[in-house]
């Protein structure tokens, strides 16, 4: 009682505060500089370097010190950064992109086309599974006729060409520092030299990542913060009381459980909004293993659908943190179509396409294996096991680690589980990939791996991939999320919504579509 | 005095005896009171307690009932307390009465690998056990098992130590009996009570090492068990309270029940502590 008290009133306290100043600005604000922003990676990233890891932690420290050609806006528009101009010949083949001049690396040296170019072609071809996927099957000659200029020549058109110089695809990284190195090995992965707003001052290992403002930034009075933390609070309960405590500003998507998020909204110094996910656009979805009974059944998959009520999902296990997914392709971004076959939630539907299929349950039990990412997917697990044998399955909880879910996936060692991936603004570079039969392949997660193979849908993704015209494009997609959802390819759950959290004096965090990976040299304080 | 009378003498152990009994009847009758899958949602999620009469305990994130999830728990926590234990006193009684009755090299031999045992810390070796085989029912009986028989042993020892020197054993050896025949029908059952005491007490220990396994996300994730529901409801205390209240109470009144019927056992059954409490 005494501490809601206490809290209430300095809530109040706050208010009080917070309104006279902004009275007297009035509603023009200004950017100030200088200030400290207090952030939190969880986990604690194993490396910055952008370009050898991509998890979340890496891209969103990392993206401070890293930079890409090019970014992407809330409505997946092409926007400029290192690259200040483009253009696209028409018969969609050549790309060139002008750069940015005087862009210096943090070591001081500068950063010309070849850096461009020996990233393109050396280093994310050898450490970047998606570029290299990109880079073998689509770029014929990357050039640097300038030290400003660089042009990529395609061997056939690709429509989402233009999507894949995003900070997790296209980190630049230093000629100078890793050519002719072993890049896993280099040194100098563990003192990140980027062009970006803020350099590494110090990495204390389990308790903070240390950066400050880069004095050379290549925007001119740039960035305006001198400072940002990252600490590292591996327990998710401190983590909110760290956040409410005010020793931590910023609360990004997966720092806290969602119903934290529902209780640290509410807090009266607290802003949120679920922006800044559009270029990754996650969709959750149950992957069923179509080789072998009981999945292989397109009518037990469809009775799969029926059985579990979507909106109950996103309501109850996820605290309202998303939408319910109608398509493989999310509606936040290109290509979605909205003329799928749905499956609305009708037990009794389902338990008649289960007794039509003829299935003899207690022959083929299901083992059920939960994404290891925390409770709500052990709830979504559950959840999931109650539904489906309420009509008729029989279904075994196998609980494993992360490396368990990961090596099991990735060998086809499994019956069903959940697995969630980022879209990457165009179906061609974060879709297709699970559903093309040459991509059922062993060794990831996140390919083929439910092992769903249909020529048609082979024949529509390139089609649609190949086309110049965006129209085109858009028709192809469209058949394919017709015969994708009719076949049940996966069962799609819901589209993640994720929240930040940030104090109320933090301005323009949120700007991209990349969200808080963005580069925050224009982020401010307002205190 | 009899048995029982001795045992009555003690209020705590009769309070005990009364909780324990309860919790056994809850087991017993768990399929009857709630026939419905405990994992099944049957009502809106997060109902506070004793506003819905047929929720009196409330429910969880995904409105399953609380009552029924204690009352299958209780089936869980009894049926590992009892099973772990049975299966470690048997490893326990055998390996200390050969000990015990043999004695020299091979009673070295055995001890110092009992000790082995104890040198481990018994909950990292169990979460250890249960990671490698996997968390299922029976892998978790085994981890407890494995972890909780080396004092059973050491007790067995010793008292088949002093015992065996015993006028009754030694006329047992000159008319002949054979060495497994005066362990076991002689020796054994004189040193019966301090193995029940023990084993009584190492039902509520094997209890409260399955909650905490579930607590970790290491129960048999297919079973309702009390630890699991705490565990899963305990990033939820402060919005939903009853999620782990309850399950953590029904853990407490169970391990103090046995704690407290193994204390009055071990008063009843000991001669030495006969006039403790008179």
């Amino acid at each position: 009682m005494r501490d809601t008290t206490k809290r209430l009133l300095a809530a109040t306290a706050i208010l009080a505060l917070g309104l006279v100043p902004a009275a007297a600005q009035g509603s023009a604000e200004e950017p100030r500089a200088g200030g400290v922003l207090n952030m939190i990676a969880q986990p604690e990233p194993p490396m910055l370097m952008v370009g050898l890891n991509t998890q979340g932690p890496t891209l969103y420290v990392g993206g401070q010190i890293y930079q890409s050609l090019l970014t992407y806006g809330q409505n997946l528009e092409v926007l400029p950064s290192l690259a200040k101009a483009w253009t696209v010949s028409d018969d969609g083949l050549t790309y060139t992109f002008t750069l940015e001049d005087d862009v210096r690396w943090h070591d001081g040296e500068p950063f010309t086309s070849a850096d461009v170019v020996f990233t393109a072609d050396a280093f994310l071809r050898e450490a970047h599974p998606r570029w290299r996927h990109i880079a073998t099957t689509y770029v014929d000659s990357i050039e640097a006729p300038d030290e400003q200029t660089v042009v990529f020549r395609l061997s056939k058109p690709f429509s989402a060409f233009i999507y894949a110089f995003e900070l997790s695809s296209f980190p630049v990284v230093p000629r100078h520092i890793y050519e002719g190195t072993d890049y896993r090995t280099n040194p100098a992965n563990q003192t990140p030299i980027g062009t970006g707003p803020f350099k590494l001052q110090e990495w204390r290992r389990g308790s903070y990542i240390h950066l400050v403002r880069n004095e050379d930034y290549w925007k001119e009075g740039l960035p305006l913060l001198d400072e940002l933390y990252f600490r590292i609070i591996p327990d998710s309960a401190s983590r909110a009381v760290a956040f409410e405590r005010g020793s931590v500003d910023v609360l990004r998507g997966g720092d806290v459980e969602g119903f934290e998020v529902r209780r640290l909204s509410g807090l009266p110094d607290a802003q949120t909004t679920t922006e800044g996910w559009e270029m990754y656009s996650p969709v959750v979805f149950l992957q069923m293993n179509l080789r072998e009974p009981p999945f292989d059944d397109v009518r037990i998959r469809k009775a799969v659908m029926h059985a579990l009520d979507r909106d109950f999902i996103v309501e109850n296990v996820f605290f309202g943190l998303g939408e319910p997914a109608t398509s493989p392709i999310a509606s936040t971004t290109r290509f979605h179509s909205e003329d799928t076959v749905a499956y609305p939630y009708d037990l009794d539907e389902a338990k008649r396409l289960v007794e039509e299929a003829g299935l003899d349950a207690q022959a083929h039990p299901v083992r059920l294996m939960p994404l290891p990412y925390g409770s709500q997917w052990d709830r979504l697990a559950e959840y999931v096991k109650q539904q489906l044998e309420d009509i008729g399955l029989v279904v075994d909880i196998r609980g494993v680690d992360p490396g368990g879910w990961s090596q099991a996936l990735s060998e086809w060692d499994f019956d069903v589980t959940f697995n969630f991936t980022y879209q990457y603004g165009d179906p061609a570079l974060g879709v297709a990939r699970h559903y093309l039969s040459s991509n059922i392949i062993k060794g990831t997660p996140f390919g083929n791996n439910q092992g769903y193979d249909n020529p048609r849908v082979d024949e529509l993704f390139l089609e649609a991939a190949g086309a110049v015209d965006l129209q085109e494009a858009a028709d192809a997609y469209a058949e394919a999320q017709t015969i994708l959802t009719d076949e049940v390819a996966l069962g799609w759950l819901f589209e993640m919504r994720n929240v930040t959290i940030m104090r109320d004096d933090v301005r323009n965090l949120v700007r991209t579509g990349i969200g808080v990976n963005e580069a925050m040299d224009e982020v401010w304080l307002d205190r | 005095m009899s048995f029982l009378r001795l045992f009555a003498r003690n209020k705590g152990a009769v309070i005990g005896l009364v909780i324990l009994g309860t919790v056994v009847a809850i087991a017993a009758a768990a399929p009857l009171l709630y026939p419905e899958d405990p994992w099944r949602s049957v009502g809106r999620p997060l109902l506070p307690p004793f506003e819905n009469l047929r929720f009196p305990l409330g429910t969880d994130m995904l409105g399953r009932d609380i009552a029924a999830g204690i009352a299958h728990g209780a089936r869980v926590s009894l049926l590992i307390g009892l099973v772990s234990t049975s299966v470690a006193v048997l490893i326990g009684v055998g390996l200390g009465a050969v000990a015990g009755f043999l004695g020299g090299r091979l009673d070295d031999l055995l001890m110092r690998f009992t000790e082995f045992f104890q040198t481990i810390p018994a909950f990292a070796m169990a979460i250890l056990l249960v990671a490698i085989f996997t968390p299922s029912i029976a892998s978790i009986i085994l981890a407890i098992a494995v972890v909780s028989w080396p004092p059973v042993a050491r007790l067995v020892r010793g008292e088949f130590l002093t015992l065996r020197s015993r006028e009754f054993v030694q006329a047992a050896v000159v008319i002949g009996q054979s060495g497994p025949r005066i362990m076991f029908s002689q020796i054994l059952p004189n040193a019966m009570s301090p193995i029940i005491v023990a084993g009584s007490l190492m039902v509520a220990t094997a209890i409260l090492t399955e909650s905490s396994l579930s607590f970790l996300g290491l129960g048999d994730r297919n079973m309702m068990s009390w630890g699991f529901m705490i565990g899963a409801a305990r990033t939820m205390l402060r919005d939903a309270w009853w999620m782990s209240v309850f399950p953590g109470l029904a853990i407490l009144l169970t391990v103090l029940a046995i704690n407290l019927v193994g204390e009055g056992l071990n008063d009843a059954m000991n001669p030495h502590l006969r006039g403790r409490r008179a």
